[in-house]
């Protein structure tokens, strides 16, 4: 019931940020109605980020033996999902929006490089999580893959900045999307998107992980099911025998 | 842990050495790959010139996952891993020992394919960058074993594997391509103009993504392989 009044007030604050987005705040001075978008593409970047964090802390919780428990891993890989899809439409809505304003879908900016190859490296963590395997092994390769890819995201990162600073930056990119003031309202709406996404990707971790338990259990529960039912199939089947 | 290292790298060289699959597969690979990028690219040599050092890494990188890939094929079947284990090794050796393994192989294979990409290329090489490209090749490989061993062991008889370690190791490794190929630019000269000392920052990038795997191959490695 908590969960439904979470999930309902973060749908409501999406609406409104919405009404707020598209009819009441105005168009931008440099970009025109391409500034909506900035309603919509920071906050999803936020919390696929959020969503990463969240997956390494509990992925160093499960592996850490005094701080084992099952729901870590539930909960990292509900997350290690949910950011996954933020931040495809985080890659999806950077590029409608880098169309309009830098001329182009992509560059390979130090930012947009990073995000990409994260994308690609929970990709595989997802990946790994699907192949069969007993709950402890998948736990454990899951949590290690995690942290492989929480540590060499800041490599990935450096070593696109220093490329991009020791050569001459492309001109388009020198149009600046943050130069824009953001005045009070745009600042509002933005902030109260900031809530509702992230109030949005607590209610999926919560109804996610709660799911992977009960997958867990089910699996759980029908093996047994399966034993008691032959069990019973050999002990009917043993008065069978001797009534004949 | 150094004994056992050399205990189970040995293992793993001799066991290449017999079998011969390094020489007859993973480098002909890689010698076909760079073949591969001369067809796509261009014949008449400007542009292979120019891109050789992040083509070369580029062949080094799809190599070395066939080589890790390797080094822990071979231990799948009769379960040598937990056999290792079982015979009293140190985790952390047998890490080392498989990594420096394929370190060992990958170096030599850097060795062939630098020559390799100076005769199809045409790419040049100066005697001022031998150290830069020398220490460059040596770090990257560090890291790049370590990673493939620590991936190796994590994806070790797992099925489709074969298609799940590319998605996980290429990310990871993308460093090694950038910076790899940025320190080589500066070593070889391929740019007029480009200083043999610009290559050095690049260089230590490298040095911490080499450190930072190998520290977290020895540190997590038993826990890694406990009854997988």
């Amino acid at each position: 019931m908590k969960t439904r009044i979470l999930g309902g007030a973060s749908f409501l604050i999406l609406a409104v940020v919405v009404y707020l987005g598209l009819w009441v705040t105005g168009p931008d001075v440099n970009q025109g109605q391409h500034v909506r978008l900035l309603y919509v593409h920071p906050e999803v970047a936020w919390v696929a980020y959020v969503a990463f964090g969240v997956t390494s802390l509990a992925s160093v919780l499960w592996l850490i033996p005094a701080t084992r428990r099952h729901v870590f891993d539930h909960v990292a890989g509900a997350s290690a999902e949910i950011g996954s899809v933020f931040i495809a439409l985080a890659l999806i809505t950077g590029a409608i929006w880098g169309r309009p304003t830098w001329g182009t879908w992509w560059s390979w900016d130090p930012r947009m490089t990073t995000t990409l190859m994260l994308f690609m490296l929970y990709l595989g963590v997802l990946a790994l999580r699907r192949l069969p395997a007993t709950f402890d092994a998948r736990a454990r390769r899951s949590a290690f893959a995690a942290l492989l890819a929480f540590i060499g995201v800041p490599i990935v990162h450096q070593s696109v900045v220093w490329r991009r600073s020791l050569h001459q930056l492309p001109s388009i990119l020198k149009a600046d999307i943050t130069k824009p003031e953001i005045h009070g309202l745009q600042l509002w709406t933005m902030l109260l998107s900031f809530l509702g996404f992230t109030l949005v990707y607590v209610w999926l971790l919560i109804v996610r992980t709660r799911l992977a338990r009960w997958e867990d259990q089910a699996g759980d529960q029908s093996l047994s099911d399966a034993i008691a039912a032959r069990r019973a199939e050999a002990v009917t089947g043993t008065f069978a025998q001797v009534r004949s | 842990m150094w004994r056992d290292a050399l205990l189970v790298a040995g293992k793993d060289l001799r066991i290449e050495r017999r079998s011969r699959v390094a020489t007859a597969q993973v480098l002909p690979f890689a010698v076909l790959v760079l073949a591969l990028f001369a067809f796509a690219l261009d014949t008449d040599g400007r542009i292979l010139r120019i891109s050789a050092p992040g083509l070369f890494w580029i062949a080094v990188l799809l190599a070395s996952m066939l080589a890790a890939q390797r080094s822990f094929a071979v231990e799948v079947d009769d379960r040598g891993l937990d056999g290792m284990r079982l015979s009293g090794l140190d985790p952390a050796g047998i890490f080392l020992g498989k990594a420096g393994a394929v370190a060992i192989e990958l170096l030599v294979l850097e060795g062939l394919l630098l020559i390799g990409t100076a005769l199809l290329y045409d790419s040049p090489l100066r005697g001022s960058g031998a150290v830069l490209l020398i220490v460059t090749c040596v770090l990257a490989t560090a890291g790049l074993a370590s990673v493939g061993a620590i991936y190796g062991a994590l994806s070790a008889g797992l099925r489709g594997r074969e298609t799940l370690l590319p998605l996980l190791y290429l990310p990871v490794t993308a460093p090694v391509l950038l910076t790899g190929a940025k320190a080589m630019e500066a070593a070889m000269g391929v740019t007029p103009g480009l200083q043999v000392g610009e290559g050095w920052p690049w260089v230590r990038l490298l040095g911490v993504f080499a450190v930072l795997y190998v520290a977290f191959g020895v540190l997590a490695f038993g826990a890694l392989v406990e009854e997988t």
